[in-house]
């Protein structure tokens, strides 16, 4: 029950609008079934599965609204549902800022659903977190990792006319390799639609050589230093920098994206003029759904260009206020990378520090973008050319915009999958980052 | 809520307020939260459906939850009533253990088919993951309850209170800051209803009924001349209480340090909303911090959050022993340290309890999600590490017999597992007030409510902010600091603990969405403590330029 077809989810959405006597109806159908697998200590620890189908109905009358849901799917209950949004509605008190829904839009078509992912089993995700363990266990390493896979629909259909319906797979991997003398630490993310794409033998692979590499790490004084940022690392940052481009937010005079003076930053240049990020719902490598939650249409479209903000996302409500397009937060999200393999980059590297991933990142002023947060599992001292040896690991204090103005060289992107969550789904190139600074150490490992 | 969800929300802006959705809520009419779906009776038949099923498959132990999650979230900024949110959430979770290794599946197909095969697919994940099991699940003991329940002592059910009541009430505390100078406010009212029904192969059959409930805003002033904001939130706690946390009592509020109010029981929203309009214009005009060593003086509804965060994490023994070394991370108290028995966590002031009893927290339950029956335990006494946080399948590697009772999943379809019970420092036993704490420190800051937070995944390097930065100069307030973060290492900061006050001024505060697990779940819980002294830690300034 938890997936229906295009048909099927059209067909239930039909008959709900069909119900309502209410000015206008929106409703949304939505289903999911996910597994996953935890091991830790080269073992398995937990596993589960979840499957879950919803449907919500908003019906208005006027500027009031209501919404109500259920999860049986019979004529009578469908018809109950509309009735009680409708009753809801005529409690509600005004809002305002009430939009109605949409009228029929044209979406892009986006490749998102894999049957091989969809077919996942619990003997699959077994093997994989085999995989992955028997590797460890015989090089002295304890493995603790994670295996998602999810199968999905979402759909919205309401009585302007406009039905959208979306399926997606998607499979995260994401594995810590500890060496047993408890001085190193390695970690490596996966993250496709298509698990065919997905050898957590190999994965894990990368996660151990780093776990060797970093045992007996030494301090180095805390500073300003030029860091080499594998993706995963700099992917954080740069997701954290687009939750904080609300075009209200900016237009209030409460965002880093807010001009002294007054106005936003829209269209002005930001950070260093090599630095271009966009999104692409068809974008091959990281596809995502053609329209957002409400069947606002999702398009290719530059956020930052040659350096200079190009878009802030508007909701519908403050876009009629400012008489523009509406811009809905970007289903993913691309830094253009350059040439440079990670081998060159640390070939022409002084000194510097070459950092695997960040951890902990929470903000600390929303005025200039500052966050703080740790370097994980895998920390390394470039000298002339060369990786000299692991390091502890640092805090920082740094701000992605101030980040992004210090760009010394790209290299070549990559997907980022799920570290803390900020920086999926993305595509991020690796890059190295004059004068990051690090203000303390810590001795985790 | 998952860490993607909490940064996607709270960064739609500095005043934006966070509303944390449980994953698959459903949205529902509020008169339905007053409706019971099933009675007891009609529980326990489903519940043994599960465990009969599970036994004829060959599990040797199973647990059923089956759980209603309900969730009321009124929004307002300014004059406007922005949205107001009712969700449930309604499903069953069956965990078993086959071959010695568990199995879990859920579903919100609430039927007997559907908790058949929901059984199945439990057992069926069990075998899968037994083929590569190196380490047999071993449960501590535990009695069978046989049919009992529980539920918060509340005095007033804020689902039953109407939600123009709280539209109005938010809208007034609105109102008063804005006629204070505020720019901005967005206000919110945030209750939580967990409806969750336990029952094991091992005959107990428990029913609770749980409350939490958390007003909160944001209050926002811009400068736009010189391109400053700052936001001033609401000095509430979440609580393990019903809506009589609104009603403000006089006998509830504190006269604090510097001229602020502070509240203990019951909080007064349209009061604290003037006062933060006044302190936010303070906070952009106040002097930016010269970095350097200073004595901190933290107020609970600041300190709870650094407790939380190193102490509350490090002493959970499934961090301890490596199971959460793939997300949250391990813990700097290893094994070693807890069985030497003398290792210096802290000073001798500091006294750390673990407590899921405590009226009025977060945590308070009757049982836990495995059902263990909840109790109160020491952590740290006199500044050493005597204890962990256990559960049934971990608590026999520290050679104990019974689980602490903190086992928790924050819904149906989640798998349960370790997570924090309350953890607080004791006050001390001596007469003490923070203004007589204050009196004594020459150069220091007295910081008040939480604000940015970090720590590594062992839980040794921290780095806090807040909200309030009182300079403290020769043992008085000498106005107003901004741009403050003080960065520490767990173990010295607590052993450079040198005062706390003692229990008049204990206060509890704390969290609804501590973040932990994979996928990652999220658990309220209380910190409480009284005001304490640090000597000579070390203060940065975050002011930048971009």
């Amino acid at each position: 029950m938890a997936i229906l077809s295009k048909d099927e989810a059209q067909q239930i959405l039909k008959k709900v609008i069909g119900f309502s006597k209410a000015d206008g109806i929106e409703a949304t159908l939505n289903g999911n079934d996910s597994g996953n697998i935890r091991y830790a200590r080269n073992s398995v620890s937990t596993s589960g599965e979840e499957s879950n189908v919803s449907l919500g109905v908003n019906s208005y009358f006027g500027k009031k609204s209501g919404t109500a849901t259920i999860n049986e799917f019979d004529d009578a209950s469908l018809e109950k549902v509309v009735r009680r949004s409708e009753e809801l509605a005529q409690l509600a008190p005004e809002n305002p800022e009430f939009m109605e829904p949409l009228s029929q839009q044209t979406y892009m078509e986006t490749k998102t659903f894999f049957d091989s992912t969809a077919k996942i089993t619990p003997e699959y995700r077994a093997q994989a977190a085999a995989n992955s363990i028997n590797p460890a266990a015989a090089k002295d390493i304890t493995a603790a990792g994670y295996l998602t896979n999810n199968r999905g629909f979402s759909s919205v259909m309401n009585s302007k006319g406009l039905f959208a319906y979306s399926q997606a797979t998607s499979v995260d991997f994401t594995v810590t390799m500890r060496t047993n003398d408890g001085t190193g630490s390695g970690w490596v993310t996966r993250s496709f639609n298509d698990v065919s794409k997905l050898n957590t033998a190999e994965a894990s692979k990368v996660a151990i050589d780093k776990a060797l590499q970093s045992r007996n790490a030494k301090a180095v004084e805390p500073g300003k230093y030029t860091v080499i940022l594998e993706p995963a690392a700099a992917g954080d940052l740069i997701g954290l920098m687009f939750f904080g481009m609300n075009a209200r937010q900016a237009d209030e005079g409460r965002s880093f994206m807010s001009k002294k003076g007054g106005g936003t930053k829209l269209g002005e240049k930001i950070v260093d003029e090599r630095v271009n990020i966009y999104t692409d719902p068809q974008n091959e490598d990281v596809p995502a759904a053609g329209w957002s939650n409400n069947g606002l249409a999702r398009k290719k479209m530059d956020i930052i260009k040659n350096g200079v903000v190009t878009n802030l996302f508007y909701d519908r409500y403050w876009a009629s206020q400012k008489n523009v397009e509406p811009v809905p937060f970007p289903g993913n999200r691309i830094m253009q990378g350059g040439n440079a393999s990670l081998e060159d980059m640390i070939k022409d590297t002084k000194k510097g520090i070459l950092v695997t991933r960040f951890w902990y990142i929470r903000p600390v002023d929303p005025q200039t973008l500052l966050y703080t947060g740790l370097t994980r599992d895998g920390t390394f001292f470039i000298e002339n050319g060369k990786i000299k040896h692991p390091v502890k690991n640092f805090r920082f204090n740094e701000s992605p915009i101030i980040m992004l103005n210090n760009l010394e060289t790209l290299g070549k992107q990559v997907r980022v999958g799920n570290g803390e969550g900020f920086g999926a789904p993305s595509l991020i190139p690796y890059m190295k980052i004059r004068d990051f600074t690090f203000t303390s150490l810590s001795d985790a490992v | 809520m998952k860490r993607r969800d909490f940064i996607q929300l709270a960064g739609a802006g500095a005043g934006a307020m966070m509303i944390p959705f449980a994953s698959f809520a459903n949205v529902v009419d509020p008169s339905r939260f007053l409706e019971p779906l099933l009675d007891t009776k009609q529980k326990k038949q489903l519940a043994d459906v599960a465990l009969n099923a599970a036994k004829s498959m060959g599990a040797t132990y199973t647990d059923v939850r089956i759980g209603r999650y309900l969730n009321q979230f009124v929004t307002t900024r300014e004059k406007k009533a922005q949205n107001i949110v009712n969700t449930e959430s309604f499903g069953v979770g069956i965990r078993v253990i086959v071959n010695g290794t568990w199995g879990f599946a859920a579903s919100n197909n609430v039927t007997a088919d559907g908790i058949k095969k929901t059984t199945e697919r439990a057992v069926a994940i069990a075998k899968a993951n037994s083929k590569f099991q190196k380490e047999p699940v071993k449960l501590a003991a535990t009695p069978s309850y046989g049919e009992v329940s529980w539920k918060t002592p509340i005095v007033k059910n804020g689902f039953e209170v109407p939600v123009k009541d709280k539209v109005d009430l938010l809208l007034s505390a609105n109102a008063k800051a804005m006629e204070k100078g505020a720019n901005f406010v967005n206000s919110i009212m945030f209750l939580v209803n967990e409806q969750k029904y336990f029952a094991s192969s091992e005959g107990s059959y428990i029913d609770q009924d749980i409350h939490r409930t958390w007003p909160n805003f944001n209050v926002n002033a811009v400068d736009r001349a010189t391109g400053q904001f700052k936001s001033r939130p609401a000095f509430s706690a979440p609580v393990g209480m019903g809506y009589e946390y609104l009603d403000g009592k006089a006998e509830d509020k504190i006269q604090g340090p510097g001229g602020i109010i502070l509240y203990g029981k019951s909080y007064d929203i349209v009061e604290d909303a003037a006062m933060a309009a006044e302190q936010v214009k303070q906070m952009i005009a106040a002097k930016s911090v010269e970095p350097g060593k200073y004595d901190l003086v933290l107020e609970p509804s600041h300190l709870w959050l650094t407790i939380h965060e190193s102490v509350g994490h490090p002493t959970e023994l499934d961090r301890v022993l490596g199971y959460e070394a793939n997300f949250a991370g391990t813990s700097f108290l290893t094994l070693d340290k807890w069985k030497a028995g003398n290792f210096n966590f802290g000073s001798k002031h500091v006294n750390i309890v673990a407590d899921k009893t405590q009226v009025g927290s977060l945590g308070a339950v009757g049982y836990d999600d495995e059902g263990v029956k909840c109790k109160k335990w020491d952590l740290i006494k006199d500044g050493v590490l005597v204890n962990y946080q256990a559960i049934r399948d971990q608590v026999n590697i520290i050679g104990q017999r019974e689980s602490h009772g903190c086992c928790y999943s924050q819904s149906w379809s989640d798998v349960q597992f370790q997570r924090m019970a309350n953890v607080s420092l004791q006050p001390g036993k001596e007469s003490l007030t923070p203004d007589q704490i204050i009196a004594g420190v020459e150069k220091g800051i007295y910081i008040v409510k939480d604000g940015s937070f970090s720590i590594d995944q062992q839980r040794y390097n921290f780095q806090f902010g807040g909200v309030l930065f009182f300079e403290i100069k020769n043992g008085k307030i000498a106005g107003m600091l901004k741009d403050v973060a003080y960065q520490a290492n767990t173990q010295e900061f607590w052993n450079s603990c040198a005062q706390v006050c003692d229990e008049r001024d204990y206060r509890l505060n704390g969290a609804f969405n501590d973040g932990k697990g994979q996928p990652s779940q999220s658990n309220a819980v209380s910190h409480g403590s009284a005001t304490a002294r640090f000597n000579g830690v070390n203060v940065i300034n975050t002011g930048r330029t971009i």
